[in-house]
């Protein structure tokens, strides 16, 4: 047993009740409601090596939030196997819940009221830290973080930013090897986001620290993240590594060239019609883009094609986004085509 | 234990963050018991006694009444409420300790300030314009130390069993103002319970809220004697054992049926 999550066929349904229409469905409701089962995540199966950082991707409602509450002990799944750390997180919660971090990014888990540091204080207590230990894992989290001007102050005083750095830092008071983000970045500035990732990356490296992120920013994911699983209604479409995803996604390259003077259709496809290359005008005569195989031999070929028959004034290769990649499947889903 | 300690030190921390809250709160201890003090007076007029109590045993009884309900009374059911509703119960779920235990001591913290910072000083306050008795008998102080303790863990209990409502109904902002009119009324805070018609106060008998504030108030202004407060000690620490029961089968039932809510 050496996978750090081992996850086999989760299953979670809700039962919610939908309210009928009108006055009069708002009374009916008043004594019999209907109700209906969703199932928002379906039999998924995951298996997480230690020191592997993985992202969990899917749209609004996939799912992600809802894995996360069942991986860390605070729903009960309605079926399904899951193993952390060697725990069944609702069987051992109170000893499980020692052994992971967890930060959600839509809810504070510091005191309002008091100062940063009493927070901290306390959780050491709750998580029974010695004194050394704390001082030395502390010092270096205070200092990645930058928040030591911050320790005195009450949370409600503190900025988003501020307090998300502070969180991160609440949730690794007991240095636990796994650490789950929920959307940790948030509503955040691109400073804060970067010191974040450099946060986690180090910490990844130092510790050995397995993290599971969530995000609908696919930069976390492309920064921190190898291997991705993408969620849909509650299955798992993808997992695997980013850049295999990337590839089979990819669709190819994009070359956008920036003419000397107005072409056509025809005259760019006769000067490349060895090649399979579909062109696209840009924004006006004198720019076109041509859609390529992610091939370097056929892009080169095609470069030298159209430089050696037109005259240029400029040359860009593009690279599709993950973003795109991204939107593309879930538009179209997993199955091509 | 320590984090158990240490969260009765955050709640001090906490009431002690708004400065206006903590002046303004001794303020009201000492007018909530100068209004009672007028209104019993006026009610007693010129007689001597009723139901065997007299005015200034009536005047301790009400400003004990309060004094014991600042240490036994909190938020508790508000705040399980209020963190069930926004969905913070998440927070909670994923800390090593039991989430009822530890708002059990934060309910701790806050009665042991509120007893000392609130009610200590409104108290003074109180005894300088008023005639009070109190006992200099170390045995009933003794009694009714422990009778407090025990009236706070009957009211937290009832008070985690109203928040726990929450998990299955979602919004108990009702329940919560009802429970509260029911132990005021009836665990004898208003109103002693011997100055309850015979049939009431034979079917109080039968519910723990009388062992909130009755009992306790009557062992501070000797009401109760001997084997008294004996048998009432012995009663509140029944209720505080059977009421144990329920709250961990709603626990269980809660925890199964967890949602969070939103997001």
């Amino acid at each position: 047993m050496n996978s750090m999550i081992h996850v086999e066929n989760l299953t979670k349904e809700f039962k919610s009740y939908s309210s009928r229409s009108g006055l009069k469905g708002a009374f009916r409701d008043l004594l019999t409601r209907n109700y209906k089962i969703h199932r928002a995540v379906d039999s998924i199966s995951l298996d997480v090596k230690p020191g592997e950082m993985i992202g969990y991707i899917g749209e609004n409602g996939a799912g992600k939030s809802t894995t996360i509450k069942m991986l860390t002990g605070i729903l009960t799944p309605t079926s399904g196997e899951v193993l952390i750390n060697g725990m069944n997180p609702h069987k051992e919660r109170e000893k499980f819940v020692k052994t992971i971090g967890v930060v959600f990014g839509q809810r504070s888990q510091l005191w309002w009221d008091i100062a940063v540091q009493e927070s901290f204080r306390l959780l050491k207590k709750v998580y029974n830290v010695s004194e050394e230990d704390y001082n030395s894992h502390m010092a270096m989290v205070i200092e990645a973080l930058d928040i030591a001007p911050l320790l005195d102050k009450p949370v409600r005083k503190l900025s988003l930013g501020q307090r998300m750095r502070c969180e991160l830092a609440a949730a690794l008071i007991h240095n636990p090897p796994l650490l789950f983000l929920d959307e940790p970045t948030i509503g955040l500035d691109v400073l804060v986001k970067l010191k974040i990732r450099e946060f986690l990356k180090e910490l990844n490296k130092q510790y050995n620290t397995t993290v599971m992120l969530t995000t609908h920013d696919l930069s976390d994911i492309e920064a921190l993240c190898e291997r991705v699983v993408m969620l849909d209604e509650g299955k798992i479409i993808y997992d695997g590594s980013l850049s295999q995803l990337k590839t089979s996604w990819g669709e190819g390259k994009q070359i956008q060239f920036h003419f000397k003077t107005p072409k056509t259709r025809d005259e760019l496809i006769r000067s490349t019609c060895q090649q399979l290359v579909v062109w696209e005008p840009g924004e006006n005569e004198n720019t076109w883009t041509a859609n390529v195989t992610n091939d370097e031999d056929i892009i080169s070929q095609v470069i030298g094609e159209v430089v050696a028959n037109h005259q240029i004034l400029d040359l860009k290769i593009l690279e599709t986004s993950t973003e795109e990649i991204i939107r593309n499947i879930y538009e179209e889903g997993i199955i091509h085509g | 234990m320590g984090k158990y300690l240490e969260m009765i030190r955050i709640r001090f921390l906490m009431m002690l963050a708004y400065r206006t809250n903590y002046y303004s709160g001794i303020i009201i201890y000492s007018i909530n018991i100068a209004a009672y003090y007028f209104l019993w007076s006026a009610i007693y007029g010129g007689k001597e006694d009723i139901q065997g109590l007299s005015v200034i045993q009536m005047t301790t009884y009400i400003a004990v009444a309060w004094m014991a309900r600042a240490f036994y009374f909190n938020n508790i059911d508000r705040e399980i409420a209020i963190e069930i509703k926004e969905g913070k119960v998440a927070v909670e779920m994923i800390r090593p300790y039991h989430y009822l235990n530890m708002k059990t001591m934060a309910a701790l913290g806050e009665g042991i300030f509120r007893l000392f910072f609130f009610s200590v000083p409104g108290m003074f306050l109180v005894s300088l314009v008023f005639p009070l008795q109190f006992s200099a008998n170390p045995a009933t102080w003794g009694f009714f130390g422990i009778s407090i303790l025990l009236s706070f863990v009957i009211n937290t209990q009832i008070n985690l069993m109203t928040g726990i409502f929450t998990f299955f109904i979602f919004n108990n902002d009702g329940l919560m103002r009802a429970k509260r009119v029911v132990i005021d009324l009836f665990s004898g805070l208003i109103l002693p319970i011997s100055f309850y018609p015979g049939w009431a106060q034979s079917g109080m008998e039968w519910f723990p809220f009388m062992y909130i504030s009755y009992v306790p108030s009557m062992i501070f202004s000797e009401g109760f004697v001997g084997q008294q407060v004996w048998n009432a000690l012995m009663m509140q620490g029944l209720w505080c054992l059977l009421l144990l029961v329920p709250i961990q089968v709603l626990w269980v039932l809660a925890k199964k049926q967890m949602v969070i809510q939103g997001g």
